[in-house]
């Protein structure tokens, strides 16, 4: 068995399913190298390529290759991947950061870690000024300003200038959705409910054997998981920005029992990028993230990736499903529909979000909107802060 | 108890594996082997019925070890994971103490109230006590996460303390398989104390030898053309794709009805072993049988 601190060298390796000769012509540019120092680089050039290695991962490596052969290339692959990644997403970036690092290969970066240069939008650092749209230099009083924030709460955010908008994300971060709640089957000591054997046992073995008094237990109620499924597609663009800081709110309420995906072309988790607590950054992180931003819809589509990828292996099961988008969808409506009706008999509820149902005047009547509406339990605006608010409530009661 | 074989290298464990009519891939003989060597819980993940749960039972039969299934779902508890005091007996060994006039000395009466013939040892305990196991701890991801954090807890120094009668510690530490269908994402600080594997579905060649090792009623043929059909589902972009699990209930449902190969008709009526979803049956149905089934 090699010893991983003896050994020349490991610079010859290709992934299990690389050709032998890319190894050979490697070995010959990097010879003596020790094997601690390769794999701390191979560990850096996989975190830049987005996995991340962390170090008590990479000493979990080291100790792999302790027992393996590590003149193999098809055990070291094994050993760093079985110890250095942490999920599916994770793989297909090891591969690449594998062949790159082993075989001097060009690494094909994956995207989220390629393009840092898209930003969200409307996530450029606030001025420190708040509200001063408002009013005209003189110190308003508190009147003044309630009301002025009582008109802000039922503008449209899509018609606000800079200034009532940053005012608004303040308005957002008092904003605190509650989640709607389900029984549970673990159990609290209660004062009525169920009998605690355990609880009544144990008294009784307190009291010399003889049970005084009966105690009891009930269900514990749980949050229920939310899931907010937000469109960034061109049309969507105005609303987005708002759309996210909701979701950014929820998440910052119920961090585990949330999940935000954004919708458009492709489908992108953004939760964790949401977990941030700052608002702004966490946006920020969350545009990073998406890489169809401002882009086209392909909503049927898209809605399939997530049931098929997330939703029916239980994000979606049981919980409350928040579709935010204007319907607009560029191909036919019948897989719209298919999935949408797939949704509804995953989800406990389905609430839509569609901010043009604020304004007066609105029919559904694209054909998105059309297919949808026979699997959506709740059909709302999502335009204005007061929108927001009452959605809030919408998905906590559902 | 002495442990059969250890195997030597990856290469070896797959052989003994293979010898228990589980064919694992590299990938997978390595995981299994590093986590033998290196003493570290094994996290799988992948689809439905790709040969989880079967690994851990198949690494039970070859290294010899007991096998210690937990199976995880919501609300799961410290009780039903780890021990329980019997309160019924205890109750009852209370009463008979009384009666024999033997609860003169309290404290004595009480210590002999915690004894370990008074503990339910659940599967964690169980699994400790009894070391070498293999411990299963199954569908991690739907357990709850407070549930996960305790996890943590035992699976980071295999320990369990007991407030009334000590600690229990295992002197080896048992070969963990966690197993999840990634229902819900588990937290980083478990992942990172495993290692972690992704098991795919097989490629046909593996298939064919798992459907004739598995089954060797069934004949080369039929299982070729089961092995074929099953990779072609795969590839229809299905609700639920059928795992490895359901090809064998599909050719065990052929080989019943005695076919020797498969034909469109027959395949048309047993579709239900590897469908499970009405608009799944419907889509194969509509399409050219011949596409499926033929050649």
């Amino acid at each position: 068995m090699a010893d991983p601190g003896t050994a020349p060298g490991i610079g010859s390796f290709t992934p299990h399913n690389g050709g032998p000769d890319v190894g050979k012509a490697s070995y010959a540019r990097v010879p003596g190298r020790d094997v601690v120092d390769t794999v701390l680089g191979f560990a850096r050039t996989l975190r830049h390529a987005g996995v991340g290695a962390s170090p008590d991962r990479v000493s979990a490596m080291l100790s792999a290759l302790g027992h393996l052969d590590v003149l193999d290339p098809a055990a070291v692959y094994w050993a760093g991947r079985l110890t250095l990644c942490a999920g599916p997403d994770d793989l297909d970036r090891y591969d690449v950061a594998f062949l790159a690092w082993f075989s001097g290969q060009r690494a094909r970066i994956p995207r989220t870690a390629a393009q840092p240069e898209v930003r969200l939008a409307a996530s450029a650092p606030l001025d420190a000024g708040t509200g001063e749209g408002d009013d005209d230099g003189d110190a308003p009083d508190l009147a003044a300003q309630a009301s002025a924030d009582e008109v802000l709460r039922h503008r449209d955010v899509a018609g606000l200038t800079d200034a009532e908008r940053a005012h608004l994300r303040q308005l957002f971060a008092l904003l605190v959705p509650a989640s709607p709640m389900r029984p549970a089957r673990r159990r609290r000591p209660a004062v009525h409910g169920a009998i605690h054997p355990g609880r009544t046992v144990r008294r009784a073995l307190r009291d010399g054997g003889e049970v005084s008094r009966l105690l009891h237990r009930r269900a514990r109620p749980r949050p229920r998981r939310v899931v907010l499924l937000i469109d960034v597609s061109g049309s969507m663009t105005p609303y987005a920005d708002a759309l996210l800081r909701f979701a950014h709110a929820a998440v910052r309420a119920r961090p585990v029992s949330t999940e935000v995906f954004t919708i458009g072309t492709r489908l992108t988790r953004v939760t964790r990028e949401l977990r941030l607590r700052d608002p702004d950054r966490a946006l920020a992180a969350g545009g990073q993230a998406i890489p169809d931003w401002s882009g086209g819809t392909r909503l049927g589509e898209v809605l399939k990736a997530f049931l098929d990828r997330w939703g029916q292996r239980g994000t979606a099961r049981g919980a409350v499903v928040v579709v935010c988008s204007d319907g607009w969808e560029r191909g036919g409506t019948d897989l719209l529909a298919a999935q949408m009706a797939r949704l509804r008999r995953l989800a406990h509820a389905v609430v839509w979000v569609n901010p043009h149902k604020g304004r007066s005047g609105y029919e559904p009547l694209t054909g998105g909107m059309q297919a949808a509406l026979p699997s959506v339990d709740h059909f709302v605006a999502g335009h204005s802060m007061a929108a927001f608010e009452e959605l809030s409530g919408v998905i906590s009661r559902a | 108890m002495s442990e059969p074989t250890v195997p030597g290298s990856p290469g070896e464990l797959a052989a003994a594996l293979d010898a228990t009519g589980y064919l694992p891939d590299e990938g997978l003989a390595t995981a299994a082997y590093l986590a033998l060597v290196m003493h570290r819980p094994l996290f799988l993940e992948g689809e439905a019925g790709v040969g989880k749960t079967a690994l851990a039972q198949a690494l039970a039969q070859l290294t010899g070890r007991p096998i210690y299934r937990l199976q995880c779902y919501e609300g799961l508890e410290a009780s039903q994971a780890l021990y329980d005091w019997d309160f019924g007996r205890q109750l009852l060994h209370l009463r008979a103490a009384e009666a024999a006039h033997a609860a003169d000395d309290p404290a004595r009466l009480e210590a002999s109230l915690y004894d370990r013939r008074f503990l339910l040892a659940r599967p964690l305990l169980q699994a400790l006590e009894d070391s070498p196991s293999v411990l299963l701890i199954d569908e991690v991801d739907r357990a709850d996460d407070e549930f996960e954090a305790f996890l943590l807890e035992v699976l980071s120094d295999f320990t369990i303390s007991i407030p009334e009668l000590g600690t229990v510690r295992a002197r080896t530490p048992p070969l963990v398989v966690l197993t999840s269908n990634r229902t819900r994402e588990v937290h980083d600080a478990l992942k990172r104390r495993c290692l972690y594997h992704w098991l795919a579905h097989p490629d046909f060649d593996r298939e064919v030898a798992i459907l004739r090792r598995r089954l060797p009623e069934v004949t080369e043929q039929l299982a070729h053309q089961v092995a074929r059909a099953t990779a072609t589902l795969r590839t229809l972009d299905l609700l639920k794709p059928p795992g490895v699990a359901e090809s064998m209930d599909w050719a065990t449902a052929l080989h019943t009805l005695g076919a020797r190969e498969l034909d469109p008709d027959l395949a048309a009526r047993t579709l239900g072993a590897v469908l499970k979803y009405r608009e799944d049956t419907e889509r194969v149905r509509s399409l050219r049988p011949e596409a499926l089934f033929g050649g």
